[in-house]
Parts: structure tokens; C-alpha cells; sequence
């Protein structure tokens, strides 16, 4: 266990977790995009910086990344840290004028407008999406292409991805709903925000009691062969079981 | 060859070398560098191969294609040593004069000799060209003098000795310490002092103490070829260093990550890494030590990106090459999460150095904070283009001037950009400052890895600005947000600067996103790249706002805030721009009489300007 103080606050904290863990763990807001706890922290939205104090010497950090130490001094607020806060989403709703939850945050970090050429994207490139492919299903269907400002979310050669199982892990950790999951009938639609890449349609497995569609039969065909399960265990739909 | 079991085997064999070779014997050395190659060194070399044949000289003069000698203005160059005769832009043509006049009578051909522009004489020997008489090459040295695909001369001139030395039994921690003394900093660009990088390294732990070696050789700043020029000149210098790296640190793996677009640099460390295996100098049991290590080779794609050793390690890895934080540095976790020692080319290349004549030796040579000799790669409007080795402390002025040769066709000298892309302009207001890590970045540059693009009055701030922040964004891999985002909106704000849509604040806005690159990008690109925009806001802020409030461009670069005009008191209708012009925009006014430019057809290109040599176009 180390001891930190954060925002004044002392806490003692297990050796290995980073300042965002802590800070999270002890009701402390500090503001992330392209953080979730079930993937590896990325920082690429660097809204989660924090300024520490270590050995006499302060820097700025991101402190999704940064792990905790002993003695180590955070501060979540400061000039320099609101400073970059503010320019991120200033950047971001250049971007991405039409985001909703962009609005909110930057109304929340005091940002009502950008000084910045308004684009028309939908994907801000936090990664989310191709790490909870990659790590939570381990299908890594999608990923990311291209260098710098030619960046994207892809799927190899835009194409409808092989490797998809139309699980929508995608869609559900996406932190701005630019992933598009639409169930109707007997098909499953996902689509990306990338223009260049079409919609993909799963066909969905109906319920042998009630008669429902309730998952891809990608997406069971997949977990029962990962779980050794008999291809027939998912007939039945979980509202139908005992 | 047998592989040689020790360091008393390894001297044996030199001398046995040395002693074969006669040192009054012509050797005509031919520079084979990439300046020369350009201009036709190939060429060159094999119509000496095949004169020297046909003469049947071959016992009598020795023919060497060397790596690059640095005085790359004036290439293809031939050193005749031991004399250390020097001609300069020697074609096929002068090759059987060359051989019948000064290889067998020791006449010296006047119009092949170098002439000091300043003094207007003409100068017989190398080291008294004055582009050479200043610098310090200790490094660079050995380039004019080795085949650097034959290991034996890579010895002749006591390569492999500090190995020797090393692995007659000095501790690992007294190299370091060695090292540490000497006060190297990294030549790649961060500057760290390179003992202390190995101690850290030395002293992580390791679950199956497995630590790696790793030479960067991923240079990629416009305009530099240091490190290409060493790794094609003199691999086997940089080899003797890893190996001595990696004794010290405790390493039995290198790897050696260079650029797929440096074919001869790859070939050539390739071979010596045979031939040093095939010695006993690389592989196991070096040198009958019980010290193993072994060499790799990886090609880089070309992403600028992977310079940075954390990009560079994921790169190796096989992963895309992106950078992550390095809250927990690379010495301790580092390429497959080992601790890792990673140097640059340049770096690796001065440990032989220090070890063969020691720290002491070593640190009389530089300032307090940074010591020895660094390369760069002069380029730009200067005279003497090319590679240049300098004692670290030399003042801009020196180098531009005196080894330089000061700016071409009597045009003002304006700034001096350093540290590559990611580096900042430092102005004539500032010439006479020492050049040394700290130095450059208390000026609001750096030393990099050691780019300095020389410019005259005729560039704009602003379009220098514009263009590296360009090459920045394309460089980004696009990872976080204030790079990628704000690289771009640098990129835009700076176009509407030179294309005339300026507006009040736009300066206001650069020095904020700035800010923002520099304290919350994720890595060293991101958080160096806004030094252009700030160092050239710093030094030539009129001129931005030259730019935004009158629309003016003052030194006649930017396009959109400039026109050509005719002054036709000046002009005889000579008719050279009308040739020149690639618009048909100039046409011919009669004979005798003034040309005549249509505004409407114009593109602004310049060659009409270029192409007058009465002055008789302006630009306004």
C-alpha cells in the first residue's frame, strides 16, 4: 500500500493502480472519454490530465496512466490542467459539432463554443470500441488505420468484417453512441461510423420456445465454442429457461 | 578465419594486418556517401577500378570507396592519400588524368582542387580546406578512411580495441562508470546522459534477466543524415559500441531498427554483423570472454513516428508504432516489457571513443553540461553543404560561417533552424551562441538530433512555421487528441495566415494550442512540435503580424499577399523569363523593349524572379 494525497485528501492506496482508479474509487470526478474499466487505459483523450507532485518536481500527467506512488501530491484542478480540459473539447466539438455528449461535457468543463472550423465527424477516436473488440471479445474485428489526422476506426479493407460477431460490445462502450445497433425482424444491423465502410447485417436466432430473436447466431455459435457448450445450448432464449 | 579467442588474438591479427599494408602507397579514396552518390560517385569509382586494371596498377595504388567524407556540396569527392590530396567535383572524366598526373607523378590538377571562396586560393589538402580545418571529426573521422564493407580496415585503424579492452577484464559497472564520467548525452534528441540511462537499465530487475540492446537508427528529420551516414561509413563502430553496451548493461540481444529507405545502411550493417560474427566479435563466447550477445536487424516502414523509442518498441514488437506513456521508463520496462537500453546511432558510435582514450580525454572537449563532439547535417542556404562534426560549445556563427562558408549569393543570413522538425528557429540575433543541449533549448529550440536548416532573408516565418507544422501533422500517428486535433488546427490557422484570411487573435490561438501540445501530448513529438510556430512567433512575431494586419508577406514567399512586377526601366527584353515562365504568362514586348507579365496568369511561381539576373523582376 502507498499513501497519496489527492485534492488535499489523503488516501492509502494498492501499489500498481493508477491516480484515475483511486480517484474514481473515492468519489473524486476527474473527466475521461476514452477510459473504461474493463479495457486497458489508453490515454489518448488526455481530458483525464492531473498535475502530481513527486520528489519535489510537478508535472502534468494523465492520470488514467500514471501510477500511483508514495508521497505522490495530485491536484485534479489547476490553470494548466483546465487549460488543456478545455482546448480537448474545444478541439473535439470542431470535430464533432453534432455529438450530444460532447455538448454536455464541454457545458460541464464551461465551454459554449469553439474557435475552430466545424467538421461534420462522428467518431472521436477515443479507441474504446477496438479495445473491447480486442481484449473483452477477443474477436478484433475492428481496429484502428491510418496515421494522424487520417486516422479511423476499420474494419480490414472496409469490408464487412469476417471476424465480427455482431456481439455490439462496440456500440454499448462507444462513450458518444456513433455506433449504430438496430434489431429488426430476424436481423441484427451494425453501423460503424466510418463512411467509407457499409452497414453489416447479422441474422438473429429465434427463440425454439417463445419465438423471439434475441442474439446473433454469430455471437452464440462463438461463445459456445469458446465455452465448449454444444451448439444447441442457445436454443432457448434466457427469458424462456427455468 | 577462425573465430578469435581472445583480446591478445584480436591485436595479433591487427598487426598482422597493419603490417601488410604499406603506408607510402597511393590510395585514392573515392567518397561514396549519399551527397556523392547523387552526384555520380559510382561512376567515379568504377572508372578508377578500371584504369587502375588497365594500367595494370593494381599491386602499386590502392582504389577505396569510402562511406561519406561531409563536404557533400562538393562531391563526388577522391581524398589520394597519404599525401591527402583533395578534389572535389571529379567526374569519370578526370579519372586517367588523376591516375597518370598525380597517383604516379605527384602533379597536382589545378581545376579539380578546392577554392576558398573568401580568400579565392586554391587549397591542395583535406585538412586544410577550411570546411574541414574546423571541425573536430573523432567520430566522423574514420569515414574518409575505411572500406566500410571490409572489416579489416575497420581494425587497421584500431576498431574493436575498446572491445578488446572491455573484455580483458574491467568490471561491467566501471564501463558504466566510465561512461557516466565522460558526461555522454544521448545524440538522438532527449539528450540524457547515457551512464545513467545504462545504470538504471543495469540495475532493473529482470524475472529471467533478459535485457535488451537497442540502436535507433529510425532518423527521419528533413534533411538529416548523420546517423545514415555513420551506419553506411562505419558500421562496425556503432557494433563495437552495442557490444560494449551491452556488456555493461548486462545484454545478450540487439537489435538495430534503421529505415527501410536506407538500402546501403541495412547492407552494410548487415554484412558486418557477418563479418564480426565470423571473427569471433560477435556471437557467443566473444573473444574467449564467456560474453555473448548477438545483433538483429529491423526495417523500419517509415512512420517519423517510430523514432520515438517507445513507438520504435512496439514497432519491433510487431505491433502498430505508437507511442504510450513512459511513466514506467523503457530502461525498466522496455521491448516485451524487459529492461531496455536505447541509443541512438551517433550515440553508440562515440563509446569506443571514451573507453579507447577515456573519460578524461573525452570531456575536454565540449561545455559544463554537454561534452564531446556532435555531428549535423548543414543544410539549407549555406554554402558548404553538407555533414559537419563540431566540438559542442562551437558558436552558430562558426559553423555557419566558417565551416559553412556563410549564405549563398551575398543574400542576408536570417535564422537557423535546429533539432529537426520539432526544433525552432533561432535568429541572427543570436549567432554567436554556443551550440549545446542546454543552449538551444533555453533559445526555444534543440539540439535533436542534429537538423540545422540555415535560411536567408528571401524565407518567410511564417511558411517555415507552416511547413514543419505540416510535416508534424502528416508525422503524428494520430493517437491523442491535442496532436492530432490540434496539429491540424495549427496547420489551418497558419494557411489562412499566409493566404491572407489572418485575423486578430490567430496568434493568440497558436500560443494557446501550444501550450496545450506541450503540457498534455502524450509523447515527445506531440509536446516538442508547436517549437516552430513558438520560436518563430518569439523571434519574427512582425512578421506574423506583417501577415494578418496588412497582408503582407515581407520576405515575398507567401503567394496569395504577393505579385511579380516587371521593372521595365531595368529590363532589355532579353526574353530568359519568357522561357522560364511555365504559365505563358510572360510574353515578348518587341525587341529591345520591356517584357510584358499578364497578373491574370500568373501563378506566382518564381521563376522569372529566379531566372533575372538584372533585377529586373520585384516581388511586392
Amino acid at each position: 500500500m502507498v499513501r497519496l494525497t489527492i485534492d488535499e485528501r489523503e488516501f492509502q492506496a494498492e501499489e500498481g493502480k493508477t491516480i484515475l482508479e483511486v480517484a474514481s474509487e473515492n468519489g473524486i470526478y476527474i473527466p475521461t472519454l476514452c477510459y473504461h474499466e474493463e479495457v486497458s487505459p489508453y490515454g489518448a483523450c488526455r481530458l483525464c490530465m492531473v498535475e502530481v507532485t513527486r520528489n519535489g518536481r510537478t508535472r502534468l500527467v494523465a492520470s488514467c496512466l500514471y501510477p500511483v506512488a508514495e508521497g505522490l501530491v495530485v491536484r485534479t484542478e489547476s490553470p494548466e490542467v483546465s487549460n488543456i480540459r478545455r482546448t480537448v473539447i474545444e478541439l473535439l466539438l470542431a470535430r464533432c459539432p453534432d455529438l450530444e455528449e460532447i455538448h454536455d461535457l464541454a457545458k460541464q468543463l464551461g465551454v459554449d463554443k469553439t474557435p475552430f472550423k466545424l467538421e461534420n465527424k462522428k467518431c472521436i477516436l477515443c479507441g474504446l470500441c477496438v479495445r473491447a473488440c480486442e481484449q473483452v471479445v477477443g474477436v478484433s474485428a475492428i481496429s484502428l488505420v491510418n496515421r494522424g489526422t487520417d486516422r479511423q476506426v476499420a474494419s480490414p479493407f472496409y469490408e464487412s468484417p469476417d471476424a465480427c460477431i455482431g456481439c455490439g460490445s462496440c456500440a454499448y462502450i462507444c462513450p458518444v453512441n456513433a455506433i449504430k445497433i438496430d434489431d429488426i425482424g430476424d436481423t441484427r444491423t451494425i453501423t460503424m461510423p466510418n463512411p467509407k465502410m457499409q452497414p453489416t447485417e447479422f441474422k438473429l436466432k429465434k427463440c425454439s420456445k417463445c419465438g423471439e430473436y434475441w442474439a446473433p447466431e454469430k455471437q452464440l455459435e462463438y461463445i459456445a465454442k469458446k465455452a465448449g457448450l454444444a451448439p444447441e445450448a442457445f436454443d432457448i432464449c434466457p427469458n424462456c429457461r427455468d | 578465419m577462425d573465430r578469435l579467442s581472445s583480446p591478445a588474438g584480436l591485436e595479433k591479427v591487427r598487426e598482422s594486418i597493419v603490417s601488410k599494408r604499406d603506408t607510402d602507397k597511393p590510395c585514392i579514396t573515392i567518397c561514396s556517401g549519399t551527397g556523392c552518390h547523387a552526384f555520380g560517385c559510382e561512376k567515379v569509382s568504377e572508372a578508377f577500378q578500371k584504369e587502375i586494371k588497365r594500367l595494370g596498377l593494381e599491386d602499386r595504388v590502392d582504389v577505396k570507396t569510402t562511406g561519406c567524407h561531409g563536404f557533400c556540396e562538393r562531391g563526388p569527392l577522391v581524398v589520394i592519400r597519404p599525401k591527402d590530396i583533395f578534389y572535389q567535383r571529379v567526374s569519370a572524366g578526370d579519372v586517367s588524368e588523376i591516375i597518370s598526373e598525380t597517383v604516379l607523378k605527384d602533379n597536382i590538377i589545378d581545376r579539380l582542387l578546392y577554392t576558398d571562396p573568401n580568400t579565392g586560393e586554391k587549397v591542395v589538402h583535406e585538412h586544410e580546406v577550411p570546411f574541414y580545418a574546423r571541425q573536430k571529426r573523432s567520430v566522423f573521422g574514420n569515414n574518409g578512411y575505411i572500406d566500410p564493407t571490409v572489416i579489416e580496415d575497420y581494425l587497421a585503424v584500431g576498431g574493436y580495441s575498446a572491445l578488446g579492452k572491455v573484455l580483458s577484464g574491467i568490471k561491467p559497472e566501471a564501463v558504466i562508470e566510465e561512461v557516466k564520467k565522460s558526461g555522454l548525452r544521448g545524440r538522438g534528441g532527449g539528450g540524457f546522459p547515457t551512464g545513467v540511462k545504462w545504470e538504471s537499465c543495469r540495475n532493473a530487475p529482470s524475472s529471467d534477466g533478459v535485457r535488451y540492446i537497442i540502436c535507433n537508427a529510425d532518423e527521419g528529420d528533413p534533411g538529416a543524415y548523420m546517423d545514415r551516414s555513420l551506419l553506411e561509413g562505419n558500421p562496425h563502430s556503432i557494433l563495437e559500441g552495442m557490444l560494449i553496451g551491452a556488456y555493461a548493461i548486462g545484454s545478450h540481444e540487439g537489435y538495430v531498427y534503421v529505415r527501410y529507405e536506407y538500402p546501403l545502411a541495412v547492407k552494410n550493417i548487415q554484412l558486418a554483423i557477418k563479418q564480426a560474427e565470423e571473427y569471433g566479435l560477435l556471437g557467443k563466447n566473444i573473444l574467449g570472454s564467456g560474453f555473448d550477445f548477438s545483433v538483429r536487424i529491423n526495417r523500419g516502414g517509415g512512420a517519423f513516428i517510430c523514432g520515438e523509442s517507445s513507438a520504435l518498441m512496439a514497432s519491433l514488437e510487431g505491433k502498430v508504432g505508437e507511442p504510450r506513456a513512459k511513466y514506467v521508463h523503457t530502461v525498466e520496462k522496455g521491448l516485451w516489457d524487459k529492461p531496455t537500453t536505447l541509443n541512438n546511432v551517433e550515440t553508440w558510435a562515440n563509446i569506443p571513443l571514451i573507453i579507447n582514450k577515456g573519460a578524461d580525454w573525452y570531456t575536454e572537449t565540449g561545455t559544463a553540461n554537454s561534452k564531446g563532439t556532435k555531428i549535423f547535417s548543414l543544410v539549407g542556404k549555406v554554402n558548404n553543404t553538407g555533414l559537419v562534426e563540431v566540438p559542442m560549445g562551437i558558436t552558430l556563427r562558426e559553423i555557419i560561417y566558417d565551416i559553412g562558408g556563410g549564405i549563398p549569393d551575398g543574400k542576408k543570413f536570417k535564422a537557423v533552424q535546429t533539432g529537426g522538425p520539432s526544433g525552432g528557429v533561432i535568429p541572427d540575433s543570436l549567432i554567436n551562441l554556443p551550440v549545446d543541449f542546454d543552449e538551444l533549448t533555453e533559445a526555444g529550440s534543440m539540439m535533436g538530433s542534429g537538423g540545422m536548416i540555415v535560411m536567408d532573408e528571401d524565407n518567410c516565418m511564417v511558411d517555415i512555421a507552416k511547413y514543419f507544422i505540416g510535416f508534424l501533422e502528416g508525422e503524428s500517428c494520430g493517437k491523442c487528441v491535442p496532436c492530432r486535433e490540434g496539429l491540424k488546427r495549427m496547420r489551418e490557422i497558419l494557411d489562412d495566415i499566409s493566404e491572407g484570411r489572418g485575423k486578430e487573435g490567430d496568434i493568440e490561438l497558436l500560443e494557446r494550442l501550444s501550450t496545450v501540445l506541450k503540457d498534455g501530448a502524450l509523447c515527445a513529438l506531440g509536446a516538442t512540435a508547436p517549437n516552430p510556430v513558438l520560436s518563430t512567433i518569439r523571434f519574427f512575431r512582425d512578421e506574423y503580424e506583417a501577415h494578418i494586419k496588412e497582408k503582407r508577406c515581407p520576405a515575398g514567399v507567401c503567394k496569395e499577399l504577393i505579385t511579380y512586377q516587371i521593372i521595365e526601366e531595368k529590363c532589355p527584353g532579353c526574353g530568359l523569363c519568357v522561357k522560364a515562365c511555365p504559365a505563358e504568362a510572360i510574353t515578348s514586348g518587341g525587341k529591345k523593349k520591356p517584357v510584358i507579365l499578364d497578373q491574370e496568369k500568373c501563378i506566382k511561381c518564381g521563376a522569372c524572379y529566379d531566372v533575372c539576373k538584372l533585377g529586373a523582376v520585384k516581388v511586392s
